[in-house]
């Protein structure tokens, strides 16, 4: 259990690799808005582009259990209701449908309402509203009505928190036309997204990863400015790479990258492509690093049935990028569960860098040692030297 | 022909300009006072209301008509019978206010603004339509006009929302949210009469008793039949929904109610509704043909407010008939164009998924068919 300087407390993942390594116990400097490049978490980028965009337009307002007085059940709204006050910052009952409504209703009247669900599991209590009042109105009524709406909360599965409160909803809202759909991985990409999302004119679903929330990233000067946006629709290249594609989105993009560099000292240089948003899909950048490395793995926290990868394959398939695959492209996925408690087997269900690895060396049929049978497969700053495969006979 | 000469001669000195009717008092729930026991109806006023229901009815009548000739497709829900609801609140509030209500809306796309024409193209379908063919019988916006709902019970909280946007703004306006008996029974409606008091939003919400949810009448589907009591903590009074100036006393009660800051208050208009729950359903399966003849004769809407004006000498049978003539012919123009426009082209297909956006491209039905979408 690692202490930090503010209280939060947390379980480093032993498969961060490099990151666990830059971890610094209780030395980590207090954010300060001066501005130069700062070192800035996901939850408090979040924090600074909410506020920002607060004071930036009076309609903007925030919506939902706990995010005012409580600070937010995820301290995510942290000092905006001190801030701001009631009339901006509202606490509502435990009543989903209806402050979702209530939410929407408040778009077709002319505000910009970010409506905030504890957990995205929540959310289905409220799934008509988004869909059926939100999404789809602005088509209904030939463009009479626009929703500019941003519903947001973390989603994905957590820690030790089970079936329940664990279920990635990426590909369900990601199905639905008429919805923006965005996932973040870091700081930046946190800050300049929510910006985006409240600044567009139309529903957008801003699918948060409350174990990201504590970490953080270095920002750069040009990302901390008042107006610095992240487009929604374009996904990011976060490493070059020329042997395989790995497209990813929220926390399995920092999973992406480890494996990257562990497959690095192997000769294996991959490219990993952050997408940042679900929807709309950035096929051009994804079609355009398979044309180069002619490989694709898409890594996902959630199920595999009908879900992110299996739409980039298809559409990877139907398109020119189809031509240049010299293997057949793979998913790796949550295992199709739902999520187990006990802290073995949730970390069996969800993908961890080791079937990452795996799959890249599957996919671009690199053969490989089966060394010791010791447990855990460790990352930070050395080779691979050990992995364990219960389930995989090569 | 005969008529207009009669007119002609008459001048409109003789009739009265205005006159006090006595109209049923409203049950109280929470409530000391309710609205008056009289209304005062001006001739002009009457001639609006009365028009104003005659060419709901007319339309509504021309749909069923249109619908039975395949014109008009998929569903269509009704609204004759229940005209004097749509007009009196309309009566009660201005166009400034706000008003959301579920499908059975083609009489509130009129009162809200709308005309018979864009109505009656969007049945249709064509690129006419209010809504430019997109949305259908149930989705039909204007100004201040929420639609036309198609999920029972989701325009409610929506329309809390805009009354919590019209507090947010200051503007002292207010939304009238509307739902039926069926609709009553939704968990969401009790969500929204909670926040709704919590907060002290300016809404009025209004249960269209027309006493059947779809097949089920409502000692069927409610264990409380008293919708006006069903919102507990909120104030509520239950209204004659088959006479106009009921209808709207009880709107301008309900508003100033709003508009003083108390929060939110309930109306229950009863009501009927002469067609069964869409063109799909006979009606007559859950109810008797006599039912439904007794209200006729007995409480029709226009029926009632035409006796009235009559019997006060504030308008003629000819005058009426004039207006009678002059909606029909409304209608019948309506129905043409509404037969005769073009569909939208199938370049609209793809448009309006977004507003303010560059256009992108849309997958079609196959990987080659790319289609376009504009805001």
């Amino acid at each position: 259990m690692l202490h930090r300087w503010d209280g939060a407390r947390f379980l480093p993942d032993r498969t961060l690799g490099i990151q666990a390594k830059e971890f610094n116990l209780g030395i980590i400097r207090p954010v300060n808005r001066v501005s130069h490049g700062l070192r800035v978490n996901v939850r408090d980028a979040l924090n600074q582009a909410m506020d920002e965009e607060l004071e930036r337009d009076e309609r903007v307002f925030l919506l939902g259990e706990e995010v005012a007085q409580y600070d937010g059940a995820y301290k995510v709204s942290r000092g905006l209701w001190k801030k701001y006050g009631d009339k901006r910052i509202i606490d509502t009952p435990i009543t989903e449908m209806g402050f979702a409504g209530i939410a929407v209703g408040a778009a077709f009247a002319g505000l910009r309402p970010i409506c905030e669900f504890m957990t995205w599991n929540f959310s289905m209590q409220a799934i008509d509203q988004v869909i059926n009042s939100a999404a789809k109105t602005y088509y209904m009524s030939a463009g009479a009505q626009p929703v500019p709406i941003v519903f947001r909360g973390p989603n994905g599965s957590s820690a030790g928190v089970a079936a329940q409160h664990s279920q990635c909803f990426a590909a369900w809202y990601g199905h639905c036309p008429g919805l923006k759909v965005v996932s973040p991985w870091n700081s930046e990409d946190a800050r300049g997204l929510l910006k985006a999302a409240i600044r567009d004119d139309n529903p957008v679903v801003f699918l948060e990863n409350e174990l990201m929330y504590g970490v953080p990233f270095d920002l750069s000067e040009e990302v901390m400015q008042k107006d610095f946006v992240v487009p929604i629709g374009k996904a990011k290249v976060e490493r070059q790479g020329t042997h395989i594609t790995l497209v990813s989105h929220s926390r399995c993009v920092g999973f992406c990258l480890d494996a990257a560099t562990v497959l690095a000292k192997e000769g294996v240089e991959c490219e990993v492509v952050n997408l940042r948003t679900i929807r709309p899909l950035d096929v051009d950048t994804i079609e355009a690093s398979v044309m180069k490395t002619g490989h694709l793995v898409t890594v996902e926290g959630g199920w595999p049935q009908y879900g992110v990868g299996a739409e980039i394959c298809a559409r990877v398939m139907e398109g020119p990028a189809f031509n240049y695959l010299d293997a057949p492209a793979v998913r790796v996925t949550g295992v199709d569960i739902p999520m187990p408690y006990a802290k073995i087997l949730e970390d069996h269900s969800v993908p961890q860098i080791k079937d990452i690895i795996f799959s890249v060396k599957k996919v671009l049929n690199i053969v490989f040692l089966i060394v010791t049978s010791s447990d855990y497969f460790i990352a930070i700053n050395c080779s691979v030297t050990e992995i364990k495969l219960p389930f995989y006979q090569s | 022909m005969g008529a207009s000469l009669v007119v002609a001669s008459r001048s409109y000195a003789d009739f009265t300009p205005e006159a006090t009717f006595d109209i049923k008092k409203v049950d109280l729930h929470r409530l000391e006072e309710g609205p008056p026991l009289t209304s005062t109806l001006t001739r002009e006023e009457g001639l609006k209301y009365y028009r104003t229901m005659q060419t709901i009815r007319r339309m509504e009548l021309k749909a069923d008509q249109l619908y039975k000739q395949k014109i008009i497709r998929g569903f269509c829900h009704l609204y004759d019978g229940q005209e004097a609801c749509a007009v009196g609140i309309e009566g009660g509030i201005t166009l400034s206010d706000h008003l959301i209500t579920a499908y059975r809306a083609h009489g509130y796309t009129l009162t809200r603004g709308g005309t018979v024409r864009e109505i009656m193209a969007e049945l249709t379908g064509r690129r006419g339509g209010i809504a430019k063919g997109k949305g259908g019988s149930m989705h039909m916006y204007t100004k201040n006009f929420y639609g036309g709902n198609g999920i029972v019970g989701a325009q409610v909280p929506l329309g809390a929302g805009v009354a919590l946007a019209c507090k947010y703004l200051g503007n002292d306006q207010l939304c009238v949210s509307l739902y039926g008996d069926g609709a009553a029974n939704q968990g969401q409606i009790f969500e929204t009469y909670n926040m709704s008091s919590l907060w002290k939003l300016p809404i009025i919400f209004i249960c269209e008793n027309n006493q059947y949810a779809m097949g089920t009448s409502v000692e069927r589907s409610a264990a409380s039949t008293e919708y006006y009591k069903r919102g507990d903590y909120i104030p509520g009074i239950r209204v004659d929904g088959m006479d106009v100036l009921c209808v709207r006393e009880a709107t301008k009660f309900a508003a100033a109610h709003c508009r003083s800051g108390k929060g939110p208050i309930l109306m229950e208009l009863q009501t009927y509704r002469y067609h069964g729950h869409s063109m799909s359903d006979p009606g007559v399966s859950y109810r008797t043909r006599e039912e439904i003849q007794e209200v006729r004769s007995k409480s029709d809407p226009i029926s009632m407010l035409k006796d009235r004006m009559l019997s006060n000498n504030m308008a003629s049978i000819e005058e009426l008939k004039e207006i009678d003539i002059a909606v029909r012919k409304e209608i019948e123009d309506a129905a043409q164009f509404a037969t005769t426009d073009p569909e939208p082209p199938l370049d609209d297909l793809c448009s309006h998924i977004f507003a303010n956006d560059q256009p992108f491209e849309v997958r079609g039905a196959t990987p080659w068919t790319k289609l376009t979408s504009t805001s």
